[in-house]
């Protein structure tokens, strides 16, 4: 019953065939239209034969121009977005976590001109620490030092905690669904950070740590082949000596409804609480990898399964290798 | 020949005002009203019939009045109003029996609108931050009006599917703010401050009343088949919602037990249900994008509606409230029947 009903299965048969279509049509208009006005222009001379005066009236109704759009007034207060980022909290933000960024984690880069410098893209890293101390720092450091800013898609779970869910949406989080990164990846043409190990990564035991995950079931694939946009990934090293897990007890976890419940090393050196708080001061590290663009049409409704689990693998091994690379090269975890 | 049009719920907000709009196309030949009340608002043409609330005597009205447009706007959404059977008669019960009348043998029928809204598609933590209108809900709905509107709904495409000659016109609205309407919404932001969950400021979707009547004369011009989502522009923090009214926020009610804190409230007079309190902690965002492609100017973004919304509430404060109309059944007999009165204004 719906017009869209139809329009995803003429979509998804023909996108081509479509086009044809309206150029078509469009010809069929062009030709009724000249058809239109030599028929006006015989009216008009059988007119002015009759009578001059009646010659000023068009017969042919001229269509007026559209009146100009005025933007309607919006009286709006704050700068959040649709997506409940608030640039005005992002700088607070910012500030306050630049010595961090700086002096505590100490960060590097290698590869950020490999960041596109417009247009869509999606960011994806490794992803560690028993409270992800990762995502704060790619977003931070592509914030103050590409100039862009990037909105990080994360579990539902943060928005369902009060204060810090509000928190999380002011600074940048937007919950993982499909349809919001097609969003800001197509429509807004923005740059997405997504960790694919989800929080399998952050899980982990400190024995496993810089062993990626499973990538989940390659969605983040899917995604930017429908948003036509490419792949950027980012490997990280130093977030998993910040808050290593020491031990993970999975009945708590599953009794206050976490994805994990964990003894951090930072909780034995500083106490329960403290432990939460403070991350130990490890080197960052991060290299941007060669971006990988799809050779697929955008907008499809689904892609070969083979295709995107090749892809999604091909992505893994190579921030897997990266990760290998840079930590051959790593002479000290607190120095780098 | 004109259009023959039925109107459900005459005397509600929404039917009052569409009779209103309609009466004044030349387009229609024919108004009737039904209602299990009398109309609120002064109406010139409409026919006026009082029904029950599952209209039991529906298909007689369409057959002998030949009806080809219905306009469906009696389904309650604001579940403070009446008890959750009456809400269910009205809505439930009452769609079933309009769409049996309106596919009898020989129905005469061919355009149908019906006014949704955007309830239906619930407000979870995993939900997308914009619905589109083939987003599906994530959960089944756990409240009263989220599922009556769900059984509604599906009348309304069993009806579609089974009428492929009929024009079948489903609009979702966001939640509507303006200068008359009252809603569970609108009556939290009269207050001195705005109640809000501890530690959550949802992001929230307005559309102005006006837009509401004018996008459904719209639909029922261009005779526009299927579902579209009607909310203004932009997406509001609630903060920032209290704000433009010129509040501050009362975060009063806990993130945790938000049902029994909501019961205490009620107490007190304020009164939240399940379905305003899932949108105070996860918000909506309806896509009104195909509506705007099918044509459709809004006249005010979200921050517009509420701003408006506001600036008649505080003359409303000032000067007081105008003296409402009152239905009188002889008078208004009288003037739609008498032969004393001289209707057509050319004459």
């Amino acid at each position: 019953m719906t017009p869209s009903d139809d329009d995803a299965t003429a979509g998804t048969a023909e996108p081509v065939a479509d086009d044809q279509l309206d150029d078509r049509v469009g010809e069929q208009l062009l030709e009724e239209d000249l058809l239109e006005a030599a028929l006006a222009e015989t009216l008009d001379n059988l007119r002015a034969v009759r009578t001059l005066a009646e010659e000023t009236t068009a017969l042919v109704p001229v269509p007026s121009p559209e009146p100009a759009e005025e933007p309607l007034d919006d009286p709006r207060r704050s700068d959040v977005d649709e997506w409940g980022r608030s640039e005005h909290m992002r700088e607070i933000a910012r500030r306050v976590y630049d010595p961090l960024y700086r002096r505590w984690f100490r960060a590097e880069w290698e590869g950020l001109e490999k960041i596109p410098a417009e247009g869509g893209a999606l960011l994806v890293a490794n992803h560690a620490a028993a409270i992800p101390s990762d995502a704060p720092v790619i977003m931070h450091g592509i914030e103050t030092e590409v100039g862009r800013p990037v909105y990080g898609l994360a579990d539902q779970l943060f928005r369902t905690l009060p204060l810090a869910g509000t928190m999380w949406a002011r600074l940048g989080g937007v919950v993982a669904h499909p349809d919001n990164a097609y969003r800001l990846l197509r429509e807004q043409r923005q740059l997405v950070l997504v960790f694919p190990e989800g929080s399998k990564g952050p899980a982990k035991h400190y024995s496993q740590r810089y062993r990626l995950r499973r990538f989940g079931r390659g969605g983040f694939i899917e995604i930017a082949m429908r948003a036509g946009v490419p792949i950027v990934p980012i490997a990280v090293v130093g977030a998993e000596e910040s808050m290593p897990i020491v031990f993970k007890s999975t009945s708590l976890a599953k009794l206050i409804g976490l994805p994990y419940f964990p003894v951090t090393a930072n909780q034995l050196v500083l106490g329960p609480v403290g432990g939460l708080l403070a991350y130990f001061p490890a080197k960052f590290r991060l290299r941007v990898l060669d971006p990988v663009v799809f050779d697929v049409p955008a907008d499809q409704e689904r892609y070969s399964r083979s295709r995107v689990m090749d892809e999604s693998e091909h992505i893994r091994e190579q921030i897997q290798a990266a990760l290998f690379d840079m930590l051959r090269e790593r002479r000290s975890v607190w120095f780098g | 020949m004109g259009r023959r049009v039925l109107i459900t719920g005459l005397a509600t907000f929404w039917g009052g005002l569409v009779a209103k709009a309609m009466e004044r196309d030349p387009g229609v030949d024919v108004l009737i009203g039904l209602d299990t009340r009398e109309p609120s608002v002064e109406l010139e043409r409409t026919e006026y019939v009082r029904t029950d609330e599952n209209y039991s005597i529906l298909s007689r009205i369409v057959q002998a009045a030949r009806i080809d447009t219905i306009v469906h706007t009696f389904l309650i959404v604001d579940s403070t109003l009446m008890r959750a059977r009456t809400m269910h008669e009205i809505n439930v019960i009452g769609t079933m029996n309009l769409f049996a009348a309106a596919s009898a043998p020989g129905s005469s029928v061919r355009d149908v609108v019906v006014k949704s809204s955007s309830y239906v598609y619930g407000s979870a933590k995993e939900d997308p931050v914009w619905f589109t209108e083939e987003a599906a809900r994530s959960h089944p709905p756990r409240n009263r009006v989220e599922r009556s509107l769900e059984a509604v709904e599906g009348y309304v495409r069993d009806f579609a599917e089974d009428n492929p000659h009929v024009n079948v016109t489903l609009l979702r609205f966001s939640n509507v703010l303006g200068p008359d309407i009252s809603t569970p919404l609108s009556r939290l932001l009269e207050l001195p401050a705005v109640p809000a969950i501890l530690g959550f400021d949802p992001r929230l979707q307005f559309v102005h009343e006006d837009d509401v009547i004018r996008s459904i004369l719209f639909v029922l011009e261009r005779r526009l088949p299927g579902i579209y989502n009607v909310a203004g522009d932009g997406l509001l923090p609630w903060s920032e919602v209290a704000s433009i009214c010129g509040k501050r926020l009362a975060p009063v009610i806990p993130p945790f037990a938000t049902t029994q804190s909501a019961m205490a409230l009620k107490a007190l007079g304020i009164e939240m249900p399940d379905e305003v309190l899932a949108l105070l902690r996860f918000g909506r965002g309806i896509d009104n994008r195909r509506l705007k492609r099918a044509g459709f100017r809004y006249d005010y973004t979200s921050a517009g509606a509420i701003e408006a919304f506001i600036e008649a509430l505080r003359l409303r404060s000032t000067v007081g409230v105008e003296p409402s109309y009152r239905y009188e059944r002889d008078i208004e007999q009288f003037f739609r029947h008498s032969p004393a009165v001289v209707r057509d204004p050319d004459a």
